[in-house]
């Protein structure tokens, strides 16, 4: 059976740079567009939603601040999964890459230097996370190196042995003695709380290893040999492979430093927001999979990844805004995110392809397919 | 441990090892067609609230799994048609749908969170069968849907290796250039297959709310989505396999019950296992690949583009 009109699909023979820019563009507005249906089917105006909080957002210095908080976490990890994601090797275990950020900072903090300066605790701190996060997506790098074992699935399954891991150590081991029977563990000391922008709660530590980490990104994509190889195993295996590159020392050095991003963006998660180990959920907030999007979203720029990540922080902030102003429940920002990026990885045909709505004549229709 | 005690744990395995059975069994139709689907996670989910609120309204079990099948289904159309129709990258695609299907839930959930389900699907003895010492218990005292997951995994089995159509699937996911040659309709495969694989995870889902819980809570699925598309690999993409397969993944979520109530150790610690386990089956997958010379379906991952075939 053949309906009497379709697709069809010619390819174009070159990109059209304007196409690159209107696709994201227009993915994030058709995805603003069908979640409002989302919400409307739900009982909730939609334009009493965005309303409420766009003005909430954009229009007062705690919105603003709120945005560039939950940006910070979102660029780190992105800034890792471009270099990730060009080499094609499919990191999806930022979330639990940072939450043993979180742990190692919060260990360090509470446990081993709990009274050094904090000069020396916060650089410490980091350095800790970042070996944390990195350590994280070993298991996963070595098995796909070696082994070519699909990545995707590890490093998921890593993100839930992380989930665990934390909890452990919240409901056990490292259960604070002042949190009235909380599963927290203690409020870290004053010197390994991460110094804020006077007069409002963004950590501009964290916020200025984001910014750097996106532009060392560029320079070792853009810049160096290395950059080089990552591009050319992502775009074609084969050739980099018959060129003489080794791929196991790609992929290993793709996952560690992504892991690594991610981990420094558990630090500033556990010492510049929460203080102290939390539960897991609370800590990582999905940031790990948000910032997928974000580099998605950035076409794998990591440049690009600075204004992206602004735009989903502000989709997050939103959503948090959200559940406490409608009691809808904070995953439901999780539709956008299905939705933008669905319209995005829709939206690359475009580039690619023109794609023309043809009618068979009943001729062609028998000819069959 | 005593003979009872191992029919129990025996009977816990087979029930957590249903629906990520189901799951599996579609997701292997999926991707010997050709298109791996990671959206499996998100399906599970809808499905399981669908079947939920569903049961709620009617009154009805059965209408439950059969909403959450339908579910299922339609968001699977959605990945089958950015990744077979638009040629979408399909990891990106999958977890897409992934994220989409968390969100919805979550949103379709929120009254439904920490209701009691009144309605239940009873255990269904098959007579003789379940008197038998240790397998009585374990096999033959399940509710319906374990013997439809099996059912369903026999017959996957035997539509894919053994009827016309089964050449179709396998052809499609292997050179699909070829398949479109000898005048079979590749898009046509794929779509369908796709979509079956949705039904069959929104069935998982059904299964988790409505007997495996039975409640609804967000994220209740707790990973059993990517799970099961592990153990497609672990199964070598064959229905039978997939059926000893889940069971042996159900077992290590039965054995971490067991082993926190006889000995006590940390739940959280014990609840690493199945996902550990997972990453092992990984590995465990991969030597047997190589071993035994059979991998993936050859067109896996790769979208079907007409007009650049090679004749």
């Amino acid at each position: 059976m053949r309906l009497p009109f379709g697709l069809r699909l010619e390819r174009r023979l070159e990109e059209e740079g304007w196409l690159k820019l209107a696709v994201p563009i227009c993915s994030i507005v058709l995805a603003l567009a069908l979640a409002s249906g989302v919400f409307a089917a739900h009982g909730l105006n939609p334009a009493l939603v965005y309303g409420t909080v766009f003005s909430r957002l954009l229009g007062t210095h705690t919105g603003l601040a709120f945005l560039v908080i939950k940006s910070i976490p979102l660029l780190l990890c992105a800034a890792g999964l471009v270099l990730a994601f060009r080499a094609r090797v499919w990191n999806i275990g930022a979330e639990g890459q940072l939450l043993l950020g979180s742990v190692a900072a919060a260990g360090l903090a509470l446990f081993v230097l709990p009274d050094a300066p904090a000069c020396l605790l916060i650089p410490l701190m980091f350095l800790a996370g970042f070996l944390a996060g990195a350590a994280w997506a070993l298991l996963p790098a070595v098995l796909k190196a070696k082994l070519n074992v699909d990545e995707v699935i590890t490093t998921l399954m890593m993100n839930y042995i992380a989930y665990k891991l934390v909890e452990y150590l919240i409901y056990g081991p490292w259960r604070g003695k002042a949190t009235w029977g909380f599963p927290f563990t203690d409020i870290i000391p004053a010197n390994a709380q991460l110094p804020l922008i006077p007069g409002t709660s963004i950590h501009w530590p964290t916020l200025l290893l984001a910014l750097a980490a996106a532009g060392a990104m560029f320079v070792l994509l853009e810049r160096t040999s290395l950059g080089y190889e990552v591009k050319v195993y992502g775009g074609n295996p084969d050739l980099a492979r018959a060129v003489g590159m080794r791929p196991g020392k790609i992929i290993l050095i793709c996952m560690l430093i992504s892991g690594g991003l991610a981990g420094l963006a558990g630090v500033g998660e556990l010492a510049g927001v929460h203080k102290r180990l939390k539960y897991p959920w609370t800590i990582s907030g999905g940031y790990g999979f948000t910032a997928i999007i974000v580099a998605w979203l950035a076409r794998l720029n990591p440049l690009a990844c600075v204004l992206t990540a602004t735009f989903m922080g502000a989709l997050l902030a939103a959503g948090s805004m959200m559940r406490a102003s409608f009691n809808v429940p904070y995953a439901s920002v999780s539709v956008f995110n299905g939705l933008i990026l669905l319209c995005l990885v829709a939206g690359e045909v475009l580039l690619r392809y023109r794609v023309k709505l043809v009618f068979y004549r009943r001729e062609e229709e028998g000819a069959g397919p | 441990m005593s003979w009872e005690a191992a029919g129990h744990i025996l009977h816990m395995a087979i029930r957590s090892g249903t629906p990520l059975l189901l799951g599996a069994v579609g997701e292997i139709y999926a991707q010997r067609s050709g298109v791996m689907n990671l959206g499996l996670e998100g399906i599970m989910l809808v499905g399981a609230i669908t079947g939920f609120a569903t049961t709620l309204a009617t009154g009805q079990v059965w209408l439950g799994f059969i909403a959450a099948c339908l579910a299922g289904l339609a968001l699977a159309l959605i990945h089958a048609f950015t990744s077979v129709s638009l040629y979408a990258n399909q990891v990106v695609s999958g977890l897409a749908l992934a994220m989409l299907g968390l969100g919805l839930s979550s949103l379709m959930g929120r009254a439904y969170v920490g209701q009691p389900m009144p309605y239940r699907l009873l255990p269904t003895p098959v007579p003789g069968l379940a008197d038998l010492p240790v397998v009585g218990p374990a096999f033959f005292d399940q509710d319906p849907i374990v013997y439809l997951a099996l059912a369903i995994a026999l017959v996957a089995w035997f539509v894919l290796y053994r009827t016309r159509w089964g050449i179709m699937v396998r052809a499609v996911g292997d050179d699909p250039a070829s398949a479109d040659a000898m005048g079979v309709d590749v898009y046509a495969v794929r779509y369908a297959c796709v979509a079956f694989g949705g039904a069959m995870s929104g069935l998982a889902g059904a299964y988790l709310s409505l007997v495996y819980t039975p409640a609804w809570f967000e994220g209740m699925t707790a990973g059993r989505g990517w799970i099961a598309f592990a153990l497609v690999i672990f199964a070598l993409w064959d229905p039978l396999k997939a059926i000893l397969g889940a069971y042996l993944f159900g077992a290590t979520e039965a054995l971490q019950y067991f082993l926190q109530t006889s000995l006590g150790l940390s739940a959280p610690l014990l609840g690493m296992i199945p996902y550990a386990a997972t990453i092992l089956a990984m590995l465990v997958a991969v030597s047997e690949t190589l071993r035994r010379r059979v991998g993936a379906p050859a067109a896996l991952g790769k979208p079907y583009i007409r007009e650049e075939r090679v004749l």
